[in-house]
């Protein structure tokens, strides 16, 4: 059922978009240079952030600091920042008049430009460097202590005994990961890709759909896409991807390596400058909204109860999905978990419309086809938190729920969900997050009375505000971080206690 | 009495062929060296695993039925207790899977949890108990169900001697009945010897007929004489 | 608490739609014309206060996507209006049939003569770059292309002013154009869609100038009495972008469409648009343009490709500029 629905909208709504096409052609020169593009980024990017990821993650998995929880959690918060938001924020750091060139000009160098391939990797990177450092940091945590303690003691070389071979299982898999988030890129090249050898994939179905209104090449260059990340996916498959989602990343291993003078600097560099790059965008983003906060129109009420609405009842149908999805387990998740990635949200929202439109006036079911879109693109990532939790508990009490005789709805209830709070709170929190965040369909389907937080901004921002756009900014920032607080933090409160 | 007929199992290289009867109201204990199959037979038994052949319980055969179907209660290594539900919780399991429980079930549980020793104890988590205690709670659900095959997958393996020999009292003194048959997976002779009417012995790709435990122990097979390393 | 759920579900998913006694006219424009701060809500107040209807704007995207929506409903569609196309868009949207003629014309005070009968123009502007008075400003193309200043444009294949730009060189410089472009190519810090992030960049300080209207730097003078801005007047004239609306044939209230239509042209419209829309109005109203206007920069020539040329050559025009800045 749940599957089906999946299906129904990527690649149902595919075909209802080629459907309502009036012929397909083939694809052209520009065509085939985004499709270059796309990849040529999307291989930089994943590159990029799991080689940056590897120090910090090391650093992480072997030094004791203050603060160091918190810095994990804050690790989260690009992840699921609103894309526009945090392109305003690198902006202000590292565009022409951010605080990176003022210091190099003071410095007397020349200022330095960051659009094109090199502002979009740069964003990519700000965006997966935390993700790649937790799916590293992970394979760090997960050698037992006691190997340690045998190398040590054997006098043996920790980073070719240990460290090689734990990098050399989960590099690939981490590297496939971003790879395929990447591949669908859409708000980062648009305004940080400089001119149109710069254009995505996505970029491009954007222009057929709204510009050119050619919605056969739309579907084609859609399909394109599906087809470039169901090969990634198939090769992610075979590498196997490591979870990067969980949480439990608090703990730290005793080591005996790494103490001298040198290491201990090159480890405080590594979290400095990550911390950096993290941090530094956000706290401009909040510093910009504070002055803009004043600015906002009264409009920013409504705006929100129905972004926290549209989040809300994302949330319900992601978990609810995931959920059921992990009780079929096998096929089902692999495919839930993937083909939302593949799908190019633009050709689904203009399928569901193409379908809906004959019926009712889609204007009136804006808020719920967007929250329906929100709920399947946070879908994959619900399902990688989920999914592997779900499977721990019935390895661990599926024998003893079978003889009692705990099934359906009953067993879940009972046996699993107890079990899977953390994570389930951790997805929910994600998802709730993605959604706040997302402009998603909304701006296809709605009608001026039915803006979301997203969509007022994108108006704000059209309409010379910039700065009560940056105002809107701060709180979509705050709404979306608070939205994954509350839940992330309502599912670690302890069951077992 | 607990027919295995003709049961053929096999998973790659391992395979293990039973064809052997427990009779009631004895305690038959499978003995071993590790990887021989101990285990796999009592899963057969409880239907987490599927083999070829039958397994019959009073002539019927049970191999198509589900593991809460079955006449059967089984107890794990670990893994025994929910950990997030109370002592009270999981013992009630036993009578309703949904837990929602009717007027004088809790006070049955109340009395089973007494009689294993627990009183009082039923509102807290299993985190707060012993392991023995958490050993005796997750028997204490196992006598609710009240089942007439009850199987031991080495439930007590974490325990000290004094703890273990104190549960396979228990064991002895409350779950077996004439009418119930008692299978219990061991690694280490001397329980079988303590705790068991009847040893049967699995090595080798096959299950033994069980023979009384003491003329087993005086008089041991070439196989068994293997497994102890008492052969010369 | 009924009350608050009931408002939190109205609020939610469904949209209240008023029940209509009296006859409701739909019309699609782009998002900036019914926002908050667009012309859209007071002129919606003064259109039902002589009609006796309820006018119904619905925000679809920014002018092409508009065309784009319409074509995906087709005759299906519930628009009784579409307004915000411009002239490089109503050849290809006379194309769809969709439209039909409203008859309505006025004495309109644009810089070209204007005998389409379908479109009915409500108000137009000069596309120029936007730039602070403190920088040089060059006087025409080729100079701004020798020198180190930095603009942002917009992509001339999801935004009008991205279109605009592309038809302007073309319209000036015809076979020229491609090498103008590679010219201006190491002067263009990016390209974005649309205008909003064209224009946030700008405001940012990420670019010297942006491509915007010659009537941008009146919002920052009016709304926010600040004139440090003002628009680069170049020799070769500027393009203008003319706006449109047009009455959709498949309307079911076709009177009180012309009747819309015929009201654009009057002053309850036009007086609204200069300090919302901040375009010139079609028809000057009676009291003049609002103070602020008259330092807006003038151009000597206004350039406009008839909408049969402007759909002809965009194509090409488009292909010529990636070709230039995909070096």
């Amino acid at each position: 059922m749940v599957i089906a629905l999946v299906l129904v909208l990527t690649l149902g709504t595919l075909l209802a978009v080629l459907w309502r096409a009036e012929g397909v052609g083939g694809l052209g020169r520009a065509e085939w240079a985004a499709i270059r593009f796309t990849v040529l980024q999307a291989i930089l990017s994943a590159a990029a952030s799991v080689v940056l990821a590897i120090p910090v993650a090391r650093a992480l998995s072997r030094r004791r600091f203050r603060g160091r929880s918190v810095l994990i959690t804050l690790l989260g918060a690009p992840f699921i920042l609103p894309v526009i938001v945090a392109v305003m924020g690198l902006l202000a750091v590292f565009g022409r008049n951010g605080l990176l060139n003022d210091a190099i000009s003071m410095a007397g160098g020349d200022r330095i430009s960051i659009y094109g391939l090199g502002g979009v990797v740069l964003a990519h990177v700000f965006f997966n460097l935390p993700l790649a450092v937790r799916m590293i940091l992970q394979g760090w945590i997960a050698i037992p202590a006691e190997r340690f303690r045998l190398v040590v003691s054997l006098g043996a070389s920790v980073s070719a005994m240990l460290e090689r071979p734990m990098l050399r299982a989960v590099l690939p898999g981490a590297f496939m990961a971003i790879f395929l988030i990447c591949l669908t890129s859409f708000a980062v090249a648009l305004v940080l890709g400089g001119g149109p050898k710069a254009t995505t994939v996505e970029l491009a179905i954007y222009q057929a759909v709204r510009f050119d209104f050619d919605l056969g090449r739309a579907a084609l260059l859609a399909a394109v896409q599906f087809g470039l990340s169901i090969i990634a996916a198939l090769a992610a498959w075979f590498i196997t991807v490591p979870e990067g989602f969980g949480a439990g990343l608090d703990r730290v291993l005793p080591r005996w390596d790494g103490a001298s003078l040198w290491e201990r600097s090159c480890d405080a560099l590594a979290i400095a400058l990550a911390a950096a790059f993290l941090i530094l965008p956000l706290s401009m983003v909040v510093i910009k909204g504070m002055i803009g906060l004043s600015d906002l129109p009264a409009s920013v009420w409504p705006a929100i109860a129905r972004s926290v609405s549209v989040a809300a009842v994302s949330t319900a149908l992601t978990i609810t999905a995931a959920v059921l999805l992990s009780m079929r387990g096998g096929r089902a998740v692999g495919v839930a978990s993937a083909l939302p990635l593949a799908a190019s949200s633009l050709v689904v929202g203009t399928g569901l419309f193409v379908v809906v439109q004959p019926m009712f006036n889609p204007g009136k079911l804006a808020l719920l086809v967007t929250a329906l879109m929100n709920a399947l693109m946070a879908l994959p990532f619900a399902l990688r938190v989920i999914a592997p939790a779900f499977e721990r508990v019935e390895a661990d009490y599926g024998r003893l729920a079978d003889s009692i005789g705990l099934k359906g709805w009953a067993r879940v209830r009972i046996s699993v969900l107890p079990r899977i709070r953390k994570p389930l709170g951790f997805a929910a929190g994600l998802a709730a997050a993605l959604s706040m965040g997302d402009l998603g369909v909304i701006a296809l389907f709605a009608t001026s009375d039915q803006q979301t937080l997203p969509l007022l901004m994108y108006q704000l921002m059209g309409s010379y505000r910039t700065d009560a756009a940056s105002g809107a900014a701060l709180v979509l920032l705050s709404l979306s971080l608070c939205a994954f607080w509350i839940f992330d933090r309502g599912g670690r409160a302890d069951a077992d206690a | 009495m607990l027919m295995l007929e003709n049961l053929n199992v096999r998973q790659g290289d391992f395979h293990l062929t039973a064809n052997v009867g427990f009779a009631a109201g004895q305690i038959t204990a499978l003995i071993g060296p590790s990887g021989a199959g101990k285990s796999t037979i009592l899963s057969v038994i409880a239907g987490f695993y599927q083999a070829e052949g039958q397994v019959l319980w009073r002539g019927e055969p049970i191999t198509d039925l589900r593991p809460d179907q079955r006449p059967v209660s089984i107890l794990f290594q670990d893994n025994n207790l929910f950990p997030h539900l109370t002592v009270s919780q999981n013992v009630g399991l036993a009578l309703r899977a949904s837990l929602r429980l009717t007027r004088d079930e809790p006070r049955r549980v109340d009395e089973m949890l007494a009689s294993v020793g627990l009183s009082g104890m039923g509102a807290r988590k299993p985190a707060a108990l012993s392991g023995g205690q958490q050993s005796r709670a997750a028997l204490a659900r196992l006598l609710l169900q009240d089942r007439p095959v009850i199987l031991l997958d080495e439930p007590f393996a974490a325990l000290g001697p004094g703890l273990k020999q104190e549960m396979l009292t228990l064991v002895r003194e409350r779950a077996l009945t004439d009418n119930r048959v008692v299978l219990m997976v061991t690694h280490d002779p001397q329980d079988a010897l303590v705790a068991a009417d009847q040893i049967a012995l699995v090595d080798e790709g096959q299950l033994f007929a069980p023979l009384p435990a003491r003329e087993v122990m005086d008089n041991p097979p070439d196989v068994l004489q293997r497994y102890l390393g008492t052969s010369s | 608490m009924k009350t608050t759920l009931t408002h939190v579900a109205g609020l939610c998913f469904v949209a209240t739609g008023a029940i209509a006694e009296t006859s409701t006219l739909t019309i699609y424009t782009y998002d900036g014309f019914n926002s908050e701060w667009g012309p859209g809500p007071q002129i919606e107040a003064n259109f039902e206060a002589e009609c006796a209807c309820d006018l119904e704007f619905v925000a679809a995207g920014d002018g092409a996507a508009v065309l784009s929506r319409l074509k995906l409903e087709g005759a299906n569609t519930d628009a009784d209006i579409v307004l915000g196309l411009d002239t490089n868009l109503t050849a290809d949207a006379a194309a769809t049939g969709l439209f039909a003629a409203s008859g309505v014309t006025a004495a309109y005070d644009l810089p070209i003569e204007w005998s389409d009968d379908t479109f009915v123009p409500f108000d137009w502007g000069y596309f120029a770059f936007v730039a602070g008075k403190d920088v040089e400003a060059p006087t025409n193309f080729r100079e701004l292309a020798a020198s180190d200043l930095k603009i942002v444009i917009q992509d001339p294949r999801s935004s009008t002013p991205g279109l605009g730009l592309v038809l302007w060189i073309e319209a000036a410089y015809g076979d020229e154009a491609g090498s103008i472009w590679a010219d201006l190519a190491d002067n263009i810090v990016t390209v974005t869609p649309g205008w909003s992030e064209a224009y946030g960049l700008f405001l940012e300080g990420e670019a010297d100038a942006v491509l915007s209207y010659t009537t941008s730097p009146a919002y920052h003078l009016i709304a926010e009495g600040d004139d440090s801005k003002t628009s680069w007047a170049f020799e070769e004239g500027h393009y203008m972008q003319v706006e449109v609306a047009a009455k959709v044939a498949s309307t079911d209230v076709p009177e009180l469409a012309d009747a819309f239509l015929a009201f654009m042209t009057t002053e309850g419209f036009q007086s609204v648009i200069p300090t919302t829309n901040w375009m010139y109005p079609a028809v000057t109203p009676a009291v003049g343009l609002p103070e602020g206007f008259e330092t807006l920069v003038t151009p000597s020539t206004a350039l406009l490709l008839s909408s049969e040329d402007a759909a002809a050559k965009s194509g090409p025009a488009i292909d010529a500029w990636r070709a230039a800045l995909a070096q």
